[in-house]
C-alpha cells in the first residue's frame, strides 16, 4: 500500500515538474548580440516593454553573425545587431525588413596601463600598424560578431593581412567581456565597444587593469539596429509583434530608457532613431 | 583568490535571500533534467536489458557502437537536434528550439548511450544460473527476465544517477538549443556561463555550488535507499 502510495506520488511529481509552466501570452523572441546583454540593458528594456505593450521579450545572447543566422533560419522574430554592412547585405537578400537605427556608441581599443607599445591618443589605423611592428599582443573575439566585423575592416583599411596565424594575434571565439579578461590575463591589446567596457570598469569598482588607449576616431563609431525577420520569408514569425517592438524602442519612451541606462554614472548608449 | 571566497558567501547569500533569478534557474534546471532522465530511463532500461541479456548475431557491433556514442560531445549534439527543430529543418513546425522540450531531446540523446551501455553490463555482470535455475523452476522467460534484472537492481541505479550527473552538469546543449533565456531556458550550467562572461566570478562560483549540492542530495538519496533496501 505505501509503496503504491509512493509511486503514485513520484510519478504526479515527474509529470508536474515536467509539464510546461504558465503559458505566456504573447511573446516575442529576439536574437542580439552579447553587449546588450551583458551590459544590462536589456533587463532594463525588456520589463519596461513588458508593462507598456503586455508583450513579453525573451532573447538570447550571441554575436551578430549568429543572430543573423538564427534570423535566416527563421528561429526568431526580430533581431538587435551592430554590423550595418552585414544588415544591409541581410535585408538586399530578403531575409530581414524595417530595419530601424536604435542606438549607438562607439568602438575603442583598450589595452595595459604601461602601453607596452606605445599607441595612446593614436588614431585607429596608425594603433594598429604600431601594434603589429611591435608584435604586442592582439586579442580578438574571433567570433564573426560585429565587434570582431569591425576590427577586420579596420585590419584591412590599415593594409594589414595574414595575420591570421601570427603568434601575437590571440583568437578567443568568445563574448566580448570574455575577451577582454583575456587580454587583460595576456597583457594585451582588444577592440571592445565602449558599453562593455564600461562594465568592465564597474566589474573592477573603476580600476581595471586595462585602459582606454584610443578613442574619439570616426572610425570607431558603433551603430546598432533593429531589424524585423521577412514574413514573406518565415510566415510563422511574430511579425506584428516584432512591429510593435520596433516601433515601442524608438518611441521616446524606449529611447529615453537608452538613454537612461548607467553604470558607475556613465551612458552607455546614445539613443539616435530617426524621428 | 579572493574572490573564490566571495563566492562561497555569495552561494549562501543567494540561496537565503531567494533571489529570484537562481531560483529561476535551479527551477529549469529540475524541470529539465527531471523530464530528460524520465525519458530516457524509460527507453534506455529496457534497451540495455535487452542488449545484456540476449545473445543476437552483430551483438558485439551494437554494443561498439553505444560506447562510442558515450563520447558523443554536447556541441555536436547541439548543432544535430538545432538542424532539425529549427524551424528550417524537418522538425521546424513543433517549434521546439529555445524551449526546455527541446533540450531534452539533445539530453535524452546524450544520456541514452550511458543508461543503454551501463544497464547492459550490469545485466551481464549476473549470473546467469539465476536465470536458468528460474527457468527450471517453471518461471517463465518474462518472469525469469524480470528476476534477475531485479538482481542488477543497485547497478541499474548507478547508472541512472550517472546518466542524471551527465545531464545536470551540461552545458553545449541547453546553451545551444535553449538559447540561455531568461526566466525560460537559462538552466545553472548556462547561467554559469554567462555569469562568468560578464565577469561575475563570485556568481559563478555559487551556482557552481548549487549545482554540486543538487548531485550529492541525489547520490545520498540514492545510496541511502540501498542501505534501507
Amino acid at each position: 500500500m505505501r509503496k503504491t502510495l509512493v509511486f503514485l506520488a513520484s510519478i504526479a511529481l515527474l509529470l508536474t515538474l515536467s509539464l510546461p509552466s504558465t503559458a505566456a501570452s504573447q511573446y516575442l523572441m529576439m536574437a542580439t548580440t552579447t553587449s546588450t546583454d551583458n551590459t544590462g540593458l536589456l533587463n532594463v528594456i525588456a520589463p519596461a516593454f513588458e508593462k507598456t505593450t503586455k508583450i513579453e521579450l525573451r532573447w538570447t545572447a550571441v554575436g551578430t553573425g549568429k543572430a543573423l543566422e538564427l534570423g535566416k533560419n527563421c528561429d526568431v522574430d526580430v533581431l538587435l545587431v551592430h554590423a550595418p554592412d552585414k544588415e544591409k547585405k541581410f535585408i538586399e537578400e530578403g531575409y530581414g525588413i524595417n530595419r530601424r537605427e536604435v542606438m549607438y556608441n562607439d568602438f575603442v581599443i583598450i589595452g595595459p596601463r604601461t602601453d607596452p607599445a606605445g599607441i595612446k591618443g593614436l588614431k585607429a589605423i596608425d594603433a594598429l600598424k604600431r601594434i603589429k611592428s611591435k608584435k604586442a599582443p592582439f586579442v580578438s573575439r574571433g567570433d564573426n560578431s560585429g565587434t570582431h566585423s569591425m576590427e577586420l575592416e579596420l585590419w584591412k583599411k590599415a593594409n594589414i593581412t595574414n595575420i591570421d596565424k601570427e603568434e601575437w594575434y590571440i583568437q578567443t571565439g568568445q563574448g566580448m567581456l570574455n575577451t577582454i579578461n583575456i587580454a587583460a590575463e595576456r597583457d594585451g591589446y582588444t577592440l571592445t565597444d565602449r558599453g562593455t567596457f564600461i562594465k568592465y570598469e564597474a566589474n573592477h569598482n573603476g580600476n581595471p587593469p586595462l585602459v582606454i588607449l584610443v578613442e574619439g576616431d570616426q572610425l570607431l563609431f558603433n551603430q546598432y539596429s533593429v531589424i524585423a525577420i521577412n514574413p514573406k520569408r518565415c510566415p510563422k514569425v511574430k511579425y506584428d509583434l516584432a512591429l510593435k517592438f520596433i516601433e515601442w524602442i524608438t518611441s521616446d519612451e524606449g529611447q529615453k530608457l537608452i538613454a537612461d541606462f548607467r553604470l558607475m554614472g556613465k551612458q552607455l548608449f546614445v539613443p539616435n532613431a530617426a524621428r | 583568490m579572493n574572490y573564490i571566497f566571495e563566492g562561497v558567501i555569495g552561494a549562501f547569500y543567494l540561496l537565503l535571500a531567494k533571489d529570484p533569478e537562481t531560483y529561476s534557474a535551479i527551477w529549469t534546471t529540475l524541470r529539465l533534467s527531471t523530464l530528460s532522465i524520465t525519458c530516457t530511463l524509460i527507453v534506455g532500461i529496457p534497451l540495455g536489458f535487452l542488449l545484456g541479456h540476449y545473445n543476437f548475431p552483430g551483438k558485439r557491433a551494437v554494443r561498439t557502437l553505444v560506447d562510442t556514442l558515450l563520447a558523443l560531445p554536447t556541441v555536436v549534439i547541439g548543432l544535430l537536434v538545432y538542424a532539425f527543430i529549427s524551424r528550417r529543418g524537418p522538425l521546424g513546425d513543433l517549434g521546439l528550439l529555445f524551449t526546455i522540450p527541446g533540450v531534452a531531446i539533445g539530453q535524452f540523446i546524450l544520456a541514452l548511450p550511458i543508461v543503454v551501455s551501463l544497464t547492459a553490463s550490469a545485466i551481464e555482470g549476473i549470473d546467469p544460473k539465476i536465470y536458468l535455475t528460474l527457468r527450471t523452476l517453471g518461471a517463465s522467460d518474462m518472469q525469469a527476465a524480470l528476476s534477475s534484472m531485479w538482481e542488477g537492481r543497485y547497478a541499474v541505479t548507478a547508472a541512472a544517477v550517472t546518466a542524471y550527473s551527465r545531464v545536470i552538469s551540461e552545458v553545449g546543449v541547453s546553451m545551444m538549443i535553449g538559447g540561455n533565456i531568461k526566466w525560460h531556458t537559462r538552466t545553472i550550467t548556462t547561467a554559469i556561463a554567462l555569469e562568468t562572461g560578464k565577469g561575475e566570478f563570485s556568481m559563478g562560483i555559487a551556482l557552481g555550488i548549487v549545482l554540486l549540492a543538487f548531485a550529492l542530495t541525489a547520490n545520498t538519496l540514492v545510496s541511502s535507499l540501498r542501505r534501507r533496501a
